[in-house]
């Protein structure tokens, strides 16, 4: 698919450049000329909205760290600064917040979307790697972003995941101890969760210039996930998708506004309006709600290594994935028994999430168990074995085939 | 049929967002408070700035006694969106007030009357103080406490008003009260508000539930002073994107025309 280049320099100041350094070039080939499958649907403007996200955290954070102290006695009350006399500084702060669980909402679309159109499979491997990379660097960001204001969440929320280090055996404790930069959250830590909270979206920002590399080798899926044949089967990249994203993602602001200027504090947790205080334990300790259901996996394992084991377990699955899904068979469509259970494991993800915030106890903790087991069986044992048993349906020659009969008889 | 379920997936999304997170909040055993219809609530909500004023003289009058309110300043008093008392009302408002200041050019530490730029003065120098004048209990900085606490206002008032005797078998301490919306149900602050507890000047009769509604009404600004200006913002930035929305609909459609 990234054959070759159409791009013809005009001016002569173009021409000197691209003998040079063939940056024009590059942009033309990846984001004009590109030819992407035309039946791309909704579904995969998410790539674009994902880039706004991360465009959007990187500018609103570096105002935000122009006016924010990172010390134990200074931040809460910087941020309030922040929310009060600096101009439009609660707007900034609030699209940063809400940005996070924007960013989160986008990125689980996202991954759903690359599970239902098997577009991890050969030759993608890859790109869903890198694309599992990029989502446990958000979640490493997200995590100490919500520790910044230093309150109440933040200072337990940090403690309770810092403590799961101590469950390595030997050197837990050492790795605890090292990470605090003393013998527990306080000051050294909100300076070194600061300056990597800093770091790391730039880090994200180098693995999606990856991530889009290896995106534009083998070109994009398709939502019937056979791959293209001939020009026939493609679009230019712009305008057809350049509108198509632009329209997805203007959508996709509208409910981005509705929290910044109208629920701005309700993905957040009350308490963390308090004060950080070691002396007091808030009642419930939870994690921002992207987090719960790894949460809810964590608090599932009666055994706290195991249950640091299973958390961490259950991301690194997503790497193997690829070589777990036997099936040749790229898209759901044509997977009718995939289909089926890949609804019952995002009912699963979605009651982990639910369990997460639940206190761990009685009927939760019993349904988090089972949960857990099922979210692990869905990798282990039902993906390689569908791959043998199901029979999947007719697949249509190419893309514009499917593309005219699904227009000449609307089926789905 | 694209387009349809695109929507509905985006509303799923919405909802499953919205309903996860208000169930951690439910959690707790303390009643639950009633909603009440705050002037504030909805995109279009802006503050009563009569029941601002009040509710500031009942902070003043009342909660101040024990209550600080360090992120507040004077000069937010005249601010708009606010109880947007005028300037002059705002620094005779500062200067009843007294706030240490210096070192002065002998490095003596001086006293003087506050000035709008000065932040609400505490009733306690520091925690220990407030400790220590209260049974050991810590009156909670206001500043945010309607962000603070699940429900916010609703809480607030609910708390303020919702005082009861203690149900049988429920054992208050020294210096304890009951009330059903406090989590656990003991408080120690006892019932702060009754009856024509404060004057007001405009008329308005000072019933405990007025007194209550204005004194949350206060405490909502000034956990969220922006208030006024975020939801007039947040409307015309909805329209707008409705609007950019369109167009880019409308060029999509064009724009793909010649494909299906």
């Amino acid at each position: 698919m990234s054959g070759e280049s159409t791009y013809n320099p005009k001016s002569g100041i173009a021409k000197w450049m691209d003998e040079r350094l063939p940056l024009m070039r590059l942009a033309h080939d990846s984001f004009v000329d590109y030819p992407t499958p035309k039946n791309l649907n909704y579904w995969w403007t998410f790539g674009g909205i994902l880039t706004f996200c991360l465009m959007t955290q990187i500018v609103t954070g570096i105002i935000l760290a122009m006016h924010y102290t990172p010390h134990v006695d200074l931040a809460f009350n910087s941020v309030e600064h922040i929310m009060r006399n600096v101009n439009y500084g609660w707007l900034i702060r609030y699209i940063h917040a809400n940005g996070a669980s924007m960013f989160f909402l986008a990125v689980y679309i996202h991954i759903f979307r690359g599970m239902y159109y098997g577009s991890y499979k050969a030759p993608r491997e890859v790109l869903w790697i890198l694309g599992v990379i990029i989502y446990l660097l958000m979640m490493a960001a997200a995590f100490m972003g919500y520790v910044l204001p230093w309150g109440q969440m933040s200072l337990w929320g940090a403690t309770v995941i810092t403590n799961l280090f101590g469950a390595v055996p030997l050197v837990g404790d050492s790795i605890a101890t090292w990470l605090w930069g003393g013998f527990s959250v306080d000051n050294p830590t909100l300076n070194r969760f600061f300056s990597l909270h800093y770091l790391i979206p730039f880090l994200i920002a180098g693995v999606v210039v990856l991530h889009i590399w290896a995106l534009h080798v083998p070109g994009n899926n398709n939502p019937i996930g056979i791959s293209v044949k001939s020009k026939q089967d493609t679009v230019p990249f712009h305008p057809y998708y350049t509108v198509k994203d632009g329209f997805a993602l203007v959508l996709f602001m509208i409910l981005f506004s509705y929290f910044i200027f109208f629920a701005p504090n309700v993905l957040g947790h009350a308490d963390n309006y308090i004060p950080a205080n070691p002396l007091v334990t808030p009642a419930h300790i939870v994690p921002e709600w992207y987090l719960l259901p790894f949460y809810a996996i964590l608090r599932a394992v009666p055994d706290k290594l195991g249950g640091v084991i299973a958390m961490v377990g259950a991301i690194a699955i997503l790497f193997v994935l690829p070589w777990l899904d036997t099936s040749k068979v790229r898209s759901a469509r044509y997977r009718p028994l995939f289909r089926q259970f890949y609804f019952i494991f995002i009912g699963v993800c979605l009651l982990l999430g639910y369990l997460g915030a639940m206190p761990a106890e009685g009927i939760y903790i019993v349904l988090a168990r089972i949960a857990t087991i099922y979210y692990f069986a869905h990798f282990l044992i039902i993906l390689p074995l569908l791959g043998f048993i199901e029979k999947p349906k007719d697949i249509p020659e190419s893309i514009s085939d499917s593309v005219l009969s699904s227009n000449a008889a609307p089926a789905e | 049929m694209k387009r349809t379920q695109f929507f509905t997936s985006l509303g799923f999304a919405l909802i499953i967002a919205l309903a996860v997170p208000t169930q951690v909040f439910a959690a707790g055993d303390a009643k639950h408070p009633a909603a009440q219809d705050w002037s504030f609530n909805g995109p279009f909500g802006t503050f009563d700035r009569d029941a601002l004023r009040r509710g500031y003289k009942v902070y003043q009058e009342v909660c101040a006694a024990c209550h600080s309110m360090n992120q507040l300043r004077f000069r937010n008093l005249s601010q708009s969106g606010g109880p947007e008392f005028s300037e002059a009302e705002v620094k005779a408002i500062a200067a009843n007030f007294t706030v240490e200041d210096g070192p002065d050019d002998y490095g003596d530490m001086f006293d003087r009357p506050a000035l709008p730029k000065d932040a609400f003065i505490a009733p306690y120098p520091n925690e220990n103080a407030a400790r220590a004048s209260n049974g050991g209990a810590y009156p909670p900085d206001l500043s945010l406490i309607t962000k603070a606490r699940g429900l916010g206002a609703d809480y607030v008032y609910a708390l303020l008003v919702g005082y009861e005797d203690a149900p049988e078998g429920v054992k208050l301490g020294d210096g304890q009260y009951y009330n059903p919306y406090m989590a656990g149900g003991k408080i120690a602050m006892a019932e702060p508000l009754v009856d024509e507890l404060v004057d007001y000047e405009d008329g308005t009769v000072p019933t405990k539930e007025q007194l209550a509604y204005d004194v949350t009404t206060f405490l909502s600004w000034a956990a969220e002073p922006e208030l006024e200006t975020r939801k007039q913002t947040g409307v015309m930035v909805i329209i707008y994107l409705s609007l950019f929305a369109g167009l880019l609909f409308l060029s999509m459609r064009k724009i793909w025309a010649d494909q299906h």
